[in-house]
């Protein structure tokens, strides 16, 4: 602790110096931050998808639709404590570029199955209550500065209403969750959809089921394909993680691509700073030899220099996690393209940890080799 | 005359003496050689998707989609709409049969080589003219699937992205099983990720009865697509949209080569700050070291501009060979590369290659230069404003 000045003063040697690394190394790990965000927001939330949902599709694809008389089939079904089934609408609001989720949903099964989604209670009584009500989330209601009450109408790309082309849904609730939730959807109800639409009636897009046991899932899901199996909409079940960790695959690897650009920023860096390190040592030679003269131990001596590259590290590394976390907490940037974006703590702490190893590594070959140095070259170097 | 002497020998002096400081340089090359490899690759992303879905559309072909719908995936039209498309003015004639096809377009589940996890690869019901319509499109292997049966013909994108999808194999789905009879291509368009079927097979797999989701036809010119146009939207019996084939794909692609490319150019402005600190960084060095040299310039009588000048010419020539390194290797290793991502007007795939092309890499260069550039600005000044009498004394 004693030295800690000593340590500061070599540190201010070269102010300009000693700036640029810590700049460069500050962009490294805002970087870092940055890009482990968009990595989160490509997996959709993977992490909070539940083990004890499974999603049930139409073995052929997810767009063909399955009958609603699978309900009651799956409910008697032993093992499974809730059902419900979702819808997608693929609705326009005003024009195409406004793109958001639209589901279609029942209600009641629907909050049973997703206790994430926040909803105040007097909301969800109007909801019930209202068979045009639609539930927004906060994040959603904030981009197009919608309130409770409003009233507005999407246009039908897949779903026509009897008459004309256009759905009006009263905003009856808006629904909030943590960071990790995506607020960006709109749910309504399955009744006014089907009650209202062209063609398609008795037909909705997937399962929700709510199993009791989740170290059964994958015996509960043989179960219902084969319950189905030969009949008209034959299904195919996964858990609900497993099913959007393979919708976010169908995008492609964000994930080693964000990975791959991160070992390029953090590599480059690595080498700048530890450039710096040896060349701010190197012109110190002659003052590591007095250093020793003086009595510091090689032990020191090393730590002295590795403590120095460490705290450059850790200054330039941590404003650059700040930062990054403080731009994450602004939300999305992309106006809905990217709903879940958030910097989770487990990101933080790996940068916290590549900090140290950054510094470390960078100071390693110049501190040994000040720590090898003879005090009589030393002192004759000048 | 004289001036001009003078900045050549000094920046061929500084050029020379790089190799003696070539751990400070090296750094300066390889930071900038990073961000090129990184902004050149990212847009390569954009590049590849983006030519895949425009090299889609021809000019002189329409589609015709049930109006409000936003996709080829969300239309639908009855088989009386399609036979009144077939008979609307401007669309190209061969004998009696209207250069038109209808089609349905739907997804399957096929698992993806790579990662084994299912993928929607767009399935094509198609008819007859389809071929006729699209002229790009040729059979390189095995043979067309003939009209009745349960045979598939797949483009050679899904061939490479996805599993099971070669000549004799059987692809099961469902109840249904469809036989691989040969592989086709379009020019590179993304009609290369899709399977191709007979349109009425399809409409029984699919349990679509009679109906149809879009017609794709062939018109007499591109000049002729405002009569074909109008002519369907003043008909009251159908109820439509027409667009050009190009613009229609342009527009699907659009929301997710801009998200790429502003990534792209997110992070590569972001890397290049850091990279030309590692710039000024190592430029810095360089005029340290050199202090008593270029002192000893100057005190002999050299002008501070081409003192200026030699480190500049010094930190560009490090930009650019860095800028050239990064290049190459990213077109290398990314040009080409094959891969698929979910189209998400349609939730379907889209293989497309990673594409390097020449503006890209002009574009990388140009960016390490105006990295080397602002890296070495610092520093040259600071060489030129070197007080004489100290920087003699110095070291």
């Amino acid at each position: 602790m004693k030295f800690l000045p000593l340590l500061w003063s070599s540190l201010w040697r070269k102010k300009i110096r000693t700036i640029f690394t810590l700049l460069s190394v500050f962009i490294a790990f805002l970087l870092f931050g940055l890009l482990m965000t968009i990595k989160g927001a490509f997996s959709f939330g993977v992490d909070i998808a539940g083990l004890d949902r499974l999603v049930i599709i139409h073995k052929v694809s997810l767009i063909m639709p399955l009958p609603i008389s699978y309900a009651d089939r799956l409910k008697a079904t032993e093992g499974v404590t809730e059902v419900s089934h979702q819808t997608w609408f693929g609705g326009v609001y005003q024009k195409p570029e406004n793109f958001f989720a639209q589901m279609v949903v029942e209600p009641e099964p629907f909050m049973k199955i997703y206790p994430e989604f926040k909803i105040p209670p007097d909301q969800v009584k109007a909801w019930l209550a209202d068979r045009q009500g639609a539930i927004v989330g906060v994040d959603l209601a904030k981009r197009f500065g919608w309130k409770v009450g409003d009233r507005i109408p999407i246009t039908g790309t897949i779903w026509q209403p009897k008459q004309g082309q256009v759905w009006d849904f009263n905003i009856v609730g808006m629904y909030d969750g943590d960071a990790a939730v995506d607020k960006t959807q709109l749910f309504f109800r399955y009744d006014y959809l089907d009650e209202n639409r062209l063609r398609g009636e008795g037909l909705v897009g997937w399962y929700v089921v709510k199993i009791a046991d989740p170290s059964r899932a994958q015996e509960m899901g043989a179960k219902f394909d084969t319950m189905f199996a030969n009949s008209s909409a034959e299904t195919k079940t996964t858990t609900e993680k497993g099913f959007v960790e393979g919708f976010a695959k169908q995008i492609g690897d964000i994930g080693a691509i964000m990975i791959a650009i991160l070992v390029a920023v953090l590599f480059t860096m690595l080498l700048v700073a530890a450039n710096t390190m040896a060349q701010s040592v190197r012109e110190r030679t002659s003052e590591v030899g007095v250093l020793k003269t003086l009595g510091f131990s090689n032990g020191a001596i090393l730590t002295l220099v590795l403590s120095e590259s460490v705290l450059i590290a850790v200054i330039g590394g941590a404003l650059g996690l700040g930062l990054a976390w403080l731009f994450v907490q602004n939300g999305d940037p992309t106006n809905g393209m990217l709903p879940i974006f958030i910097l989770p703590a487990r990101d933080l702490a790996i940068g916290a940890a590549l900090i140290v190893v950054l510094g470390l590594v960078a100071g390693a070959l110049p501190a040994l080799n000040a720590m090898n140095l003879k005090i009589t070259d030393a002192l004759r170097r000048s | 005359m004289n001036f001009i002497k003078q900045t050549i020998a000094v920046t061929l002096l500084n050029l020379r003496t790089i190799p003696q400081r070539l751990g400070s340089s090296g750094v300066a090359i390889v930071g900038i050689a990073g961000v090129v490899i990184v902004l050149v690759s990212v847009l390569s992303i954009a590049q590849g998707f983006s030519a895949a879905m425009e090299q889609s559309g021809s000019d002189s072909r329409a589609l015709v989609m049930r109006s409000g719908a936003d996709s080829e995936m969300t239309s639908g039209l009855g088989a009386q709409e399609v036979d009144l498309i077939k008979q609307a003015p401007g669309l190209r004639r061969e004998g009696q049969t209207g250069l038109a096809s209808a089609e349905l377009y739907v997804i399957i589940d096929i698992p993806k080589i790579g990662t084994n996890t299912p993928a929607n690869v767009p399935m094509r019901g198609v008819e007859p003219q389809a071929a006729q319509v699209r002229e790009e499109f040729s059979i390189v292997e095995g043979r067309m699937f003939q009209f009745g049966t349960n045979e598939v013909v797949v483009g050679r994108g899904a061939k490479v992205n996805f599993q099971g999808l070669t000549v004799g194999n059987t692809i099961h789905s469902g109840q249904n099983a469809f036989q691989v009879v040969g592989v086709f291509e379009t020019d590179g368009s993304i009609a290369e990720t899709e399977i191709w079927i007979d349109a009425r097979i399809l409409q029984g797999a699919y349990r679509r009865g009679n109906t149809f989701q879009t017609v794709l036809a062939r018109l007499d010119s591109s000049q002729s697509f405002d009569t074909f146009r109008d002519w369907l939207i003043a008909n009251p019996q159908v109820n439509v949209q027409v667009r050009r084939e190009t613009e229609y794909y342009a527009q699907q692609s659009r929301a997710l080569s801009t998200l790429i490319r502003q990534v792209g150019f997110g992070i590569a402005a972001l890397m290049g700050i850091g990279a030309v600190f590692g710039a000024i960084l190592t430029m810095y060095t360089a005029v340290s070291t050199r202090s008593r040299e270029i002192a000893t310039l100057r005190a002999l009588g050299f002008n501070t501009t081409s003192v200026i000048v030699s480190v500049l010419s010094e930190s560009l020539a490090l930009a650019a060979i860095g800028g050239g390194i990064g290049g190459v290797l990213a077109y290398v290793a990314f040009n080409g590369y094959q891969t698929s991502t979910m189209n998400f007007s349609t939730f379907s795939q889209v293989a497309f290659a990673f594409q390097v092309t020449p503006r890209l890499l002009g574009m990388g260069l140009t960016y390490a230069l105006i990295m080397g550039l602002i890296g070495g600005l610092f520093p040259a000044v600071r060489a030129a404003r070197l007080p004489i009498p100290s920087a003699l004394r110095e070291l």
